[in-house]
């Protein structure tokens, strides 16, 4: 029987280029988003985002990749250098099939694809780059990755939207329960070139809003849509008793239980799938609802996804019976990055026994949550929710425990 | 142009990919394999495109295919350029 921990934690946000960086804007309430800075939004309907200025890919990859490669692995070559060092993973201690990568993508290498569509337009089929047919596919970061660090373990890659980034902790899990010794998970995404801009409108849930502290606001009565952003988080997980024999300086948590639903077709009359989600990941855990400390809600910013979010909140835990936190709020929604960057939330505020607050939202009474809002709080934690949906029908729930 | 240079080519090489983690090509590389110098089948089929549109030339799957190492690029490209 494995219990899978978490033993390095390597994020890239809006609000923070590494993990601490990140961990101490959140706590301090300091936002990430702002006018989109790109390219020019001005003719676009959405104005604001969550950009990860100042990352500089040179600082975490060689040249020759940082030119092969999207920008949202260029993120998760930054993150997932940070994760094995925290974790003080030496490769060379294990072989190369002992350790796999697995992450979540959603947004696929929309800047490098559109720079290399635009070429094909403008100067034809000759003038498209050779790495076209690798760097913007969903897969690219789980291989270049595997490559990188020679991880040639059960690797993969998971695409459900923006609750891909849970699906993976639980493949994580399957891997390591299978005799893997180590397993570089998560998600990064980027999506905020013009074309991934506009893919995305599709779905009429982005904030139009031009004011950075009113256009993504979860749960309030005003909610409007989301914001996009980009970046996530790497973890890395491994077996606890493997992770203790090797010495690992820290154990973040377990991920202790996990489940995944899909919603019924519109119009079905049956309820959303998120509750079940949660519960079934309770279950897995074998944790009941009142052992649950801190919930990281989804948080759409959407009405009707927050209302079914709250009920379903409610009907779990009771009216205002669980503290909530939505910290991003200020990265906004990272896609397939954004349920791992809650993931390692989640962790930080096991190891620092503080919920972070969900800045610029004012709840809505009548939803009953008891959303930590300004500041962030201080409580006795040890295990937390951590819920994602995505477009389409997606639910996930992972639960993470101390140990 | 005409012919190409082992520094004609090392240009493009570097245009292509970047620079090779602060190794620099020198001509004692000339016979080495691509793969030894850190450039994979992509990055060869990179720098091929780009002496396509750089030298007019039309070079066929299976001649990159055989294009191993530098001064293999150097003579195709060269024995071509004569050929036109």
């Amino acid at each position: 029987m494995t219990t899978s921990v978490v033993t390095g934690v390597g994020v890239v946000a809006p609000n923070g280029l590494d993990r601490e960086a990140w961990w101490q804007a959140t706590l301090d309430g300091k936002s990430g988003l702002g006018r989109i800075g790109r390219f020019d939004p001005s003719r676009y309907p959405v104005q604001i985002a969550g950009e990860a200025f100042g990352f500089d890919p040179a600082d975490h990859a060689p040249q020759r990749l940082v030119s092969e490669t999207d920008a949202m692995t260029q993120y998760a070559f930054g993150a997932t250098n940070e994760a094995l060092a925290d974790a003080v993973v030496r490769p060379e201690d294990f072989s190369d099939l002992e350790m796999a990568v697995i992450t979540a993508n959603s947004s696929g290498g929309v800047e490098f694809g559109q720079r290399e569509l635009q070429k094909l337009y403008a100067d034809g089929p000759q003038a498209v780059g050779a790495y076209m047919s690798i760097a913007w596919f969903y897969a690219a970061t789980t291989g270049q990755l595997s490559i990188r660090h020679g991880m040639r373990g059960p690797c993969g890659v998971l695409c459900s939207e923006q609750a891909g980034g849970l699906d993976v902790l639980a493949q994580a899990r399957r891997v390591l329960a299978k005799g893997t010794r180590l397993v570089v998970s998560g998600g990064t995404d980027a999506s905020l070139s013009p074309y991934g801009l506009v893919c995305q409108l599709a779905t009429g849930r982005l904030s139009t809003r031009a004011r950075p502290d009113r256009a993504f606001i979860p749960f309030d009565p005003e909610a409007g849509g989301y914001v996009p952003g980009e970046g996530g988080a790497i973890l890395v997980v491994e077996d606890l008793d493997e992770a203790r024999a090797r010495g690992a300086e820290r154990i973040y948590g377990e991920i202790a239980g996990y489940a995944a639903t899909f919603d019924p077709r519109p119009g079905s009359g049956r309820p959303p799938g998120l509750r079940r989600a949660a519960e079934l990941a309770l279950a897995d855990a074998g944790t009941l609802p009142d052992a649950v400390d801190v919930v990281f809600a989804d948080g759409h910013g959407v009405p009707e996804l927050d209302r079914a979010e709250a009920e379903a909140l409610t009907a779990l835990f009771g009216a205002e019976g669980v503290p909530v936190s939505v910290p991003k709020t200020m990265t906004g929604r990272l896609y397939a990055g954004g349920a791992p960057l809650d993931v390692a939330a989640a962790l930080l505020a096991l190891r620092d026994q503080v919920i972070p607050p969900s800045v610029n939202a004012r709840p809505d009474p009548g939803y009953r949550l008891d959303l930590v809002t300004h500041s962030p709080r201080k409580a006795r934690l040890r295990t937390a929710l951590v819920l994602a949906r995505g477009y389409g029908g997606f639910n996930a729930a992972v639960v993470v425990r101390s140990v | 142009m005409s012919s190409i240079s082992f520094d004609d080519l090392k240009a493009i090489m570097s245009r292509c990919i970047g620079e090779l983690d602060g190794k620099e090509i020198t001509e004692a590389d000339l016979a080495t394999p691509f793969t030894d110098i850190g450039y994979d089948s992509l990055a060869v089929l990179e720098i091929a495109s780009q002496l396509q549109r750089e030298y007019s030339l039309q070079i066929p799957d299976e001649a990159i295919e055989e294009m191993d190492s530098p001064k293999a690029v150097i003579d195709y490209v060269n024995a071509n350029l004569a050929a036109v």
